[in-house]
């Protein structure tokens, strides 16, 4: 009796057998900003295939293809995305766009950081001047990069200074906005922040700071229920000149946000 | 703070007014999802809850005390267990509910279980002190004794059920973790505040949660004007 109601109500739920659709695990930057708005119903619209989008971290969304849960992980820390198509969980790392992470800080800059070139000397001042600094700390692609700056900094980030969060990018930068911290960000979650407070973007433009993003179709020999062929055409469409124009297309107030290098990687290659 | 206070009911009244199709759809799944799963946890919690009023047997104060202890079930954890037991990769991964919300459903009713049946259980217990001799004497089987009582205490026991129902409505941790936040599919109010919350639109995240207080009282107003035409 019970068991036939849970089945009449489940089944009540809104159908969704019937739509062709692929679920991609992402990143909060990519969805937060607002490409995948401006990205899928232009995809929908030219192969009538929906695309669910579950935002996390990198670590996170990485861990969900590990187990199965998505059919194509799309995230920025080329190192996990290699190990993750090494450990076979991942067919192939496809290089789609780019982005870059700025230093964002307090106006007043107590560490002095402002227009440096050199993101590294940056990190070093903060450490040196014992300012506040948010990390994220949940392995994400931006916590990952910015475990590199520290240790090419050779500084070890930790301290009273040093506050891990172990949350998204807004949550991290609704923090630092609190305790008027720095903290690293990607431009794109902060071009649409805001809660900005006293922040402001005060190391840009370092090669180092460039932050690539790949996207891999999850391995169909893993998990045999994996939408192989949708999967490929979302992939195919990412990087072929309709999705690469879209990604150019994508601005907050007359800025673009990602840069769309798909067919650059073909070239070197 | 009056400002952004301010700032929020602008934000939720202009929501509201504004007929925003996407908002009553995120406003019906949520009630859909938080309904269904306080339907099945009264369901089965009830029941539950009178049985074990009724009952003795060994290690019976120990279960009572376990039941109590898990209506403060971490909403996070159950999301965890059901994450586990839904994913591609777990023991009910072959019926691909992760990230629908079905999954979402299954992990609300989890969490309000206890909640039912441990508050259920202390009235039920409660009346069945005041009438067992009469049931007894009445020569009352176990299932009409259990049937009785929650009859009984309906009103109460409606009481109970709106606290299952805020409990779930209000939780983020679960239906985040089970459900993903997909746009369209997935997302709650209180996924989507938190969202909101994340990208520091903090106006609009207090003005979703203005919104989803006022759902959650619509649904209790129901309620009490149903109770109050029953007891007529």
């Amino acid at each position: 009796m019970i068991r036939m109601l849970l089945a009449l109500f489940l089944f009540a739920l809104p159908a969704q057998a019937q739509e062709r659709f692929i679920t991609v695990a992402s990143t909060t930057s990519t969805d937060q900003s607002g490409l995948f708005g401006h990205l899928l119903p232009r995809f929908q619209a030219a192969t009538g295939i929906a695309v669910r989008i579950v935002a996390l971290g990198t670590g996170q969304a990485l861990d969900v293809g590990r187990r199965g849960d998505a059919d194509v992980v799309f995230v920025h820390d080329k190192p996990a995305e290699d190990r993750f198509v090494a450990e076979g969980f991942g067919v192939e790392r496809i290089q789609v766009m780019y982005n870059d992470f700025v230093v964002i800080g307090p106006k007043a800059d107590p560490a002095r950081i402002k227009d440096l070139k050199d993101v590294t000397e940056a990190f070093r001042r903060v450490q040196r001047a014992g300012a506040p600094f948010v990390s994220r700390g949940d392995r994400s692609g931006t916590h990952a990069a910015e475990l590199r700056y520290w240790q090419e900094a050779g500084v070890r980030p930790a301290g009273a200074w040093y506050r891990e969060v172990g949350q998204g990018m807004g949550p991290a930068l609704n923090t630092a906005a609190a305790m008027n911290a720095y903290i690293l960000a990607d431009r794109a979650t902060w071009l649409n922040f805001r809660n900005r407070a006293d922040l402001d973007v005060l190391v840009q433009g370092d090669e180092r700071l460039f932050n690539q993003y790949g996207v891999i179709l999850v391995n169909p020999q893993r998990h045999a229920h994996v939408r192989v062929e949708m999967g490929r055409t979302f992939i195919a469409w990412l990087v072929g000149p309709d999705g690469q124009r879209a990604i150019a297309d994508y601005k907050i107030g007359g800025e673009q946000l990602f840069f769309p290098n798909a067919q650059a990687a073909a070239n070197r290659s | 703070m009056s400002n952004d206070l301010w700032q929020a009911f602008s934000a939720a009244a202009g929501l509201v007014s504004a007929g925003d199709a996407k908002l009553f759809a995120i406003i019906f799944l949520s009630l859909q999802v938080s309904l269904l799963a306080v339907a099945i946890a009264a369901l089965i919690g009830l029941p539950l809850g009178a049985l074990i009023a009724l009952r003795h047997f060994p290690g019976r104060s120990g279960v009572v005390v376990v039941l109590n202890a898990m209506m403060g079930l971490p909403p996070v954890v159950v999301g965890l267990l059901v994450y586990l037991l839904l994913s591609r990769a777990g023991p009910l991964g072959p019926l691909g509910l992760l990230f629908t919300p079905a999954a979402m459903v299954i992990a609300q009713a989890i969490l309000i279980l206890p909640i039912v049946a441990a508050l259920a259980r202390q009235i039920v217990e409660d009346s069945w002190r005041e009438y067992r001799d009469l049931l007894s004497s009445l020569g009352a089987r176990p299932a009409q004794a259990v049937a009785t009582l929650l009859w009984d205490t309906r009103f109460a026991l409606v009481t109970v059920v709106l606290a299952g129902f805020g409990r779930a409505a209000a939780e983020v941790g679960a239906v985040m973790i089970v459900g993903g936040n997909i746009d369209g599919v997935t997302r709650t109010m209180t996924t989507a505040i938190a969202l909101e919350t994340s990208k520091g639109d903090l106006p609009l995240a207090l003005g979703l949660g203005f919104v989803l207080v006022a759902t959650i009282l619509a649904v209790n107003a129901l309620a009490a004007a149903l109770k109050r035409a029953a007891e007529r």
